[in-house]
């Protein structure tokens, strides 16, 4: 048989594994930062980029894009090439989707500290960024399969089926998520509204992390854990339930962000009963990776690479079975909008994507640079002190979420909330402390890494071009086979049966949602927001308000007597994006409409402690001073009319003059207060849509009976 | 104002459930059925792709 010579291209895998490192750390700086603010909100140095608002966005976005992505890019180059027995298809492609990567990078960190976002939870890049990602994963797409369909290995090997399932349902997600209307080459509206957003949105939130954070990461376990181990996977039977399960499973369960919320039951309902289903499947795969290890534990003892795997591991078991308690709904109850989820996503973030890109980098180095590591002892330390940072983080995240969640429930026996919402906040200060602790010694084991890395670069000398050398793949001559044998050999058949298998699950959500849409009962009432309510929305989006703040009040008591009536779904049929939130640093902000005279809101956003003192709330000084930008109020609201809003005809023409006339009211209302203020200033327009956020259901005429 | 059950409006809203289900049923038991009939014997070939190659 004719033996091929050819070379694998290490080069490309270099660049993502140097992006990984650099936007890792970027990534936990970041989250570093934002963390700190919560208790020392000082530290925002009253800049509007630097505000927590702005920044947490920047801290999940570069971590899940920049720093997993360029991860899982590095490990997929560097896994595809050997199980396939092939060079990347093109070079050209390899490097354009590598620039690409990191041109979006730079684009959504600059446009995301300018405050340009759709306010949709990591997908807050706007459209045109949104175009450019779905380009290069087309280019990624085709490098890959190119690369699959040359290869000189007849068996796919199940890490390729889990990229197959990874690249075809990311664009699933990506595509259906970012429908949305652009009025400027920086701004565009969600094509959906209230519910109806909310749905696709967490639809696309959990397979985001589903087939983002988890896929593509299992498929590098499955090629990188059995060539530390140096062993084989413990159960490939295991390993392709584990695929077709997860895959088909983790589709339908995003719902159960929403739980208690205005959804549709049945669709929390279907939301909780998958979540808990995924047990299985997730908890298949921790073993099959752990059990690899069987014989072999006293090699992690040495191994730096094995001990970050197998903690890598862990952490996708514990996060695994916390999802599904968590989408319970009375433990759901507790954990929601509380620092309970930031735990369980950090378990998964810090251990299981974390330390898996550290294992990979550890592993790849010393393969490359054809060199031994700089240094074990370092690499050792780093695990120690990452391993000891998730504890120091997680521990007092479970502790605040679960105290802080207790405190809003508890009634005195005369029938009163016991604590204020900011009680609630303060008392858990210290845990914030902690938290940010734990965080600074798993940054402070990455930069031991960089400096690993630095050396081991610096004694090695790196292979470019790795020759190999493998016969090429003879057609087979037809004889009987089992129908997945001939399906594991036919990598479009499998791309087409995985989008087929994720596409029912998002099916079956959104038909009966998008048939919703006129089934939603508006309430007459519920109104279309007022131009100057409308700048002021935008405003409440571009600075991350509802990164702090939910705007969903789910029927407990504890929330009603705290906020006001509970949330009705028809509430948000104007609401492009809708705004609901999912973690309450701050209160609620359902019913603030009202709650407060004007002067309070002024006065709370120029230095929040002189309203309530002891608020963690930054300061929004530059609110008082910018002017709101008229020029695009009329394509607004023509952009808000082509989404079914109802707005007269021509009214864009008139939206100015009615936002100057608002916002006047609103000028001479703060002055009786004796505050001087600009009538186009930012801060009245946020104002207006504060008062009004939750006010139009009061106008509704009671009936004397209800007797459904 | 109640929410509830406006899906019911929906005509014909119990195919969604139900096509599912069964999709997801029949597809789940061909593919356990297939696992456990294949010969351990050609997995692990399979399984020792990753370490064939150095």
């Amino acid at each position: 048989m004719q033996v091929e010579k050819f070379y694998y291209d290490n080069k490309i895998v270099k660049a993502f594994g140097i992006a990984t490192i650099v936007f890792g750390i970027v990534g936990m700086l970041a989250g570093l930062w934002a963390a700190i603010q919560i208790y020392y909100p000082a530290i925002s140095l009253n800049l509007p980029a630097t505000t927590f608002g702005r920044l947490r966005p920047l801290h999940t976005n570069a971590i899940i894009f920049a720093f997993v992505g360029n991860s899982i890019f590095t490990g997929v180059y560097y896994s595809l090439q050997r199980l396939c027995k092939a060079r990347m298809f093109s070079d050209k492609l390899s490097w354009l989707h590598f620039w690409g990567w990191q041109a979006i990078i730079a684009a959504a960190a600059i446009t995301l500290l300018m405050g340009v976002t759709t306010g949709k939870e990591y997908a807050e890049l706007e459209w045109p960024i949104d175009i450019a990602i779905t380009l290069i994963w087309v280019v990624f797409g085709i490098n890959m399969f190119g690369t699959i369909l040359k290869r000189r290995e007849r068996h796919l090997y199940v890490a390729i089926w889990f990229y197959i399932a990874t690249w075809v349902t990311v664009a699933m997600l990506h595509i259906v998520n970012s429908v949305e209307i652009p009025v400027t080459f920086l701004k565009s509206y969600s094509w959906y509204a209230g519910v109806q957003d909310a749905l696709v949105q967490w639809w696309y939130g959990h397979n985001a992390v589903a087939f983002f954070l988890t896929t593509p990461v299992l498929g590098l376990m499955y090629y990188f854990l059995p060539k530390a181990a140096n062993r084989p996977v413990y159960s490939y039977r295991l390993s392709i339930i584990h695929f077709w399960a997860l895959i088909f499973i983790y589709i339908w369960a995003g719902p159960h962000h929403l739980l208690y919320t205005a959804l549709p039951d049945w669709a929390q309902s279907l939301g909780t009963v998958f979540s808990v289903m995924l047990i299985a499947p997730s908890w298949g795969g921790m073993l099959n990776g752990l059990f690899t290890l069987r014989g072999a534990w006293d090699k992690v003892r040495e191994e730096p690479v094995l001990k970050f795997m197998v903690v890598a591991i862990t952490c996708y078991g514990m996060s695994t079975f916390e999802g599904p308690m968590l989408s319970l709904k009375n433990v759901n109850a507790i954990s929601h909008f509380t620092d309970w989820t930031i735990a369980h996503v950090h378990i998964g973030g810090l251990g299981w994507n974390g330390f898996l890109a550290f294992a990979i980098i550890y592993y790849l180095l010393p393969k490359m640079w054809n060199t031994q590591l700089y240094s074990k002892k370092l690499a050792t330390n780093h695990f120690w002190l990452g391993t000891i940072g998730i504890i120091l983080y997680a521990v007092p995240m479970y502790w605040a979420g679960f105290e802080q969640a207790s405190m809003w429930k508890q009634f005195t026996a005369e029938g009163q909330l016991k604590f204020q919402f900011l009680e609630t906040v303060t008392n858990i200060i210290p845990m914030y402390v902690a938290r940010s602790v734990g965080g600074l010694l798993y940054l402070t084991g990455a930069l031991m890494m960089v400096y690993n890395v630095y050396k081991t670069v610096k004694q090695g000398s790196f292979i470019a071009e790795e020759a190999a050398e493998a016969p090429a793949l003879v057609k087979e001559a037809p004889h009987k086979e089992y129908w997945h044998r001939v399906l594991e050999r036919k990598p479009v058949t499998m791309l087409v049966l995985s989008l087929i298998l994720v596409s029912i699950g998002g099916l079956v959500q959104m038909i009966p949602t998008f048939l919703v849409k006129s089934n939603v009962p508006t309430i007459a009432s519920v109104k279309p927001y007022t131009p100057l309510e409308l700048q002021g929305r935008d405003l409440y989006v571009k600075e991350g308000c509802y990164t702090c703040h939910s705007q969903m009040i789910r029927p407990f008591r504890d929330e009603v007597a705290r906020y006001g009536e509970y949330s009705k779904a028809g509430e948000f049929v104007y609401d492009h994006p809708f705004q609901w939130g999912s973690k309450r640093t701050g209160p609620d902000l359902a019913r603030i409409g009202g709650k407060y005279p004007d002067s309070w809101h002024y006065n709370h956003m120029y230095d929040p402690r002189s309203m309530s003192p002891g608020s963690v709330m930054p300061p929004y000084p530059w609110l008082l001073d910018k002017a709101i930008d008229t020029s695009n109020t009329a394509a607004k609201i023509r952009a808000m009319q082509t989404l079914g809003v109802p707005y007269p005809e021509g009214y864009d023409q008139q939206a100015n003059r009615d936002l100057m006339k608002q916002a006047e009211t609103i000028a001479a209302n703060l002055k009786k207060d004796k505050i001087e203020t600009a009538p186009n200033a930012q801060i009245v327009a946020l104002i207006a849509y504060l008062q009004r956020v939750g006010t139009d259901i009061k106008l509704e005429p009671k009936p004397l009976a209800e007797n459904k | 104002m109640k929410f509830i059950n406006y899906l019911e409006k929906v005509s014909g809203v119990d195919i969604f459930g139900l096509t599912s289900l069964i999709l997801f049923f029949l597809f789940f038991s061909i593919m356990v059925i297939w696992v456990f009939k294949t010969k351990k014997k050609s997995f692990q070939e399979i399984s020792r792709i990753p370490l064939d190659n150095n």
